[in-house]
């Protein structure tokens, strides 16, 4: 087995290749003039979806019928509150983090309430949360836009050494993320669970506490998405998150993870949400009209899957 | 004692708790009992049950459709522009996309493909298109459309009357004809279907051609109602049709859905919203409310389930 085949035969470098192709094609056309800001700019906005990707996945990696459509509402439910507490003062950054975090963790024990006492099936369950999460933020939002801290917006719309801070911060949480699914007791069974749950009940596996953790984990992530991306857009708006529920099942299955469950990557989790934003902005590049710039992404994220299809599809 | 069979008790429920919504609704607004109380309350649940059984038809072979609502918005699109000005055309491009539905659906098989991601993706294409066709809201109903949807026939307004020709269109359809055993067989056993020498591909081809069917028709209804259309009209119908399909007994795997109850699901949905406009709920709170009584009903569910166990222990 040469080191080339074992690359190609990895789930994730579907995704990274595509993602490449799309970038050289865009500088190609700019004759290599806004690389830089190019690059930055996906990382940039990569760095979100990677966060609200990576719950997602370790959620669709528990096997079928699980996915968390909760993501926007809690997203913007987190930087709505977060930044009315934080009321543009530096001192109240690390309360206003904190804060989305316990929103994070109610929705995710809301949500995981529902599917275990009622018995509903996920895609329902957090459906009907987010229903309610929404008319929470609706409720705290009231058309106000208030302006995130100097400091933290600072933060998150600045660079260190050429990366963006934000695609750092999303780094870390993929390392996090890769750390837990392939080194951890907890990776080997949320990977169990989605491959067969009565097998991995009578393997002992806890299975409803490793679900728990799982659709709580998401749904904090997808709160610090939020506050980050409220700092980066500088105040929460209501429909902030709304993108990212399509985005967020969309970079899972584009970068390689089996929708079946079972099988997750982190790597193509990057290269599909630096896939995802680099084909909007080609087609940007290209000035195309919004009407066809939404078809051209529809057919190109039918044509990858179809080209990964087969081994996706057969796990 | 008499007893009900499982089929019977899975569409016992749904309709029981579109009864009591129903209940709660007369109970608290007295005026809305009668012809065309009934139709204000039901007037826009023909749309949305037909893409219901539309998604229902999906959910029956394990798939899952993630581009119901941008697809009923982009035939809401063709229904006011090129169905009324160009009748001949209108017809040949919701005939193409009922083709692409089921192309769409052997490419899924052939392919092996995710569904979810499959219908993601085309959900981008038919969002597209119906900003092409229009950029800003506007367009017209055809006449013969604004007719259909506003007659008021004998006995039951429209929303009613189309609701129980759905129905039972459906229910002829999906659980009386061979094509919907076949459909239904999939979901199950796809492999045992397959061993029977039946056609597999040619089957799913189906069953996404009739819900793109079935999906052209919510949006042409629709428009009937709104008179106009715009590229975002329907978003909402992806998550309301599952919905629906879930509060009316259906589930995710295995083939099991029921048409009737599918339908009601619909009813339960859009009653739903009127009731919370009677309840007076500040507007904030108005889908949170929606939530709720989404969680309450299938609360509700579950309770007569474990009833109906405790019986047959008995």
């Amino acid at each position: 087995m040469t080191p080339l085949f074992r690359l190609v035969s990895k789930p994730w470098i579907w995704s990274w290749l595509a993602a490449f192709v799309v970038w050289f094609l865009t500088i190609m056309v700019t004759l290599g003039a806004s690389t830089l800001g190019l690059s930055q700019a996906a990382l940039t906005f990569a760095a979100f979806s990677v966060i609200v990707g990576i719950g997602q996945m370790f959620v669709i990696t528990l096997g079928p019928g699980n996915i968390d459509l909760s993501v926007p509402a809690t997203m913007t439910l987190a930087g709505t509150v977060a930044l009315k507490l934080m009321n543009v003062e530096n001192g109240l950054i690390l309360s206003g983090l904190l804060i989305a975090l316990v929103i994070g963790l109610v929705v995710g024990l809301c949500n995981y309430a529902l599917i275990k006492a009622l018995r509903i099936p996920p895609i329902i369950a957090t459906l009907s949360t987010s229903f309610i999460v929404q008319s929470a933020a609706i409720w705290t939002n009231r058309g106000l836009r208030i302006k995130p801290p100097s400091v933290l917006a600072e933060f998150t719309t600045s660079n260190t050494l050429g990366v963006p801070n934000v695609a750092i911060v999303a780094l870390l949480i993929s390392l996090l993320a890769w750390f837990l699914l392939e080194k951890t007791i907890y990776g080997r069974w949320i990977s169990a669970i989605g491959q067969s749950m009565p097998a991995a009940r009578m393997a002992g596996i806890p299975v409803d506490g490793t679900r728990f953790v799982t659709y709580l984990f998401c749904a904090v992530l997808a709160s610090v998405a939020g506050y980050l991306l409220a700092c980066f857009s500088g105040g929460a708006a209501l429909n902030m998150g709304s993108e990212y529920l399509l985005m967020s099942i969309a970079v899972v299955v584009i970068g390689g993870t089996a929708v079946a469950g079972g099988d997750s990557n982190v790597p193509g989790i990057w290269g599909a949400s630096l896939f995802m934003f680099l084909v909007v902005s080609m087609l940007n590049t290209y000035g195309v009209g919004a009407g066809i710039r939404l078809i051209m992404t529809g057919l190109i994220i039918i044509s990858v899957i179809m080209l990964a299809g087969r081994r996706a599809g057969m796990r | 004692m008499f007893r009900l069979s499982s089929d019977a008790m899975r569409l016992a429920i749904p309709a029981l708790s579109l009864t009591l919504l129903l209940a709660a609704v007369f109970w608290m607004q007295p005026r809305a009992v009668g012809y065309v109380g009934l139709n204000l309350l039901f007037n826009l649940a023909v749309p949305i049950a037909l893409a219901t059984i539309a998604q229902m038809l999906i959910m029956a072979v394990n798939d899952l459709d993630l581009s119901m609502g941008t697809f009923v918005s982009f035939v809401a699109c063709v229904t006011a522009t090129f169905l009324r000005d160009a009748p001949a055309t209108g017809v040949l491009i919701l005939a193409g996309a009922i083709g692409t539905y089921a192309a769409l659906g052997v490419i899924i098989h052939l392919r092996n493909l995710p569904s979810i991601v499959a219908t993601l993706g085309m959900s981008f294409v038919w969002g597209g298109l119906a900003v092409l066709l229009l950029p800003a809201p506007g367009g017209q109903a055809p006449d013969w459309v604004r007719w259909l949807m506003t007659v008021k026939p004998p006995l039951a307004p429209m929303a009613i009357v189309a609701s129980i020709a759905i129905a039972s269109v459906a229910h002829l359809l999906v659980m009386r004809s061979s094509l919907g055993v076949l459909i239904r067989g999939i979901g199950g056993n796809q492999r045992s279907v397959e061993r029977a020498g039946w056609s597999i591909v040619a089957a799913r081809a189906s069953a996404y051609g009739l819900a793109g069917l079935f999906a052209v028709l919510a949006g042409i209804s629709l428009v009937g109602l709104t008179t106009s259309a715009d590229a975002n009209i329907a978003l909402r119908y992806t998550l309301l049709s599952i919905a629906g399909v879930i509060l009316g007994g259906g589930e995710f795997i295995g083939g099991r859905v029921s048409p009737i109850g599918a339908v009601i699901g619909a009813l339960t949905l859009t009653l739903a919203g009127s009731f919370l406009s009677f309840l007076r709920i500040s507007p904030d709170w108005q889908i949170g409310a929606q939530g709720a009584i989404l969680i309450i009903v299938l609360a509700l569910r579950l309770m007569l389930n474990r009833l109906e166990k405790q019986e047959k222990r008995r």
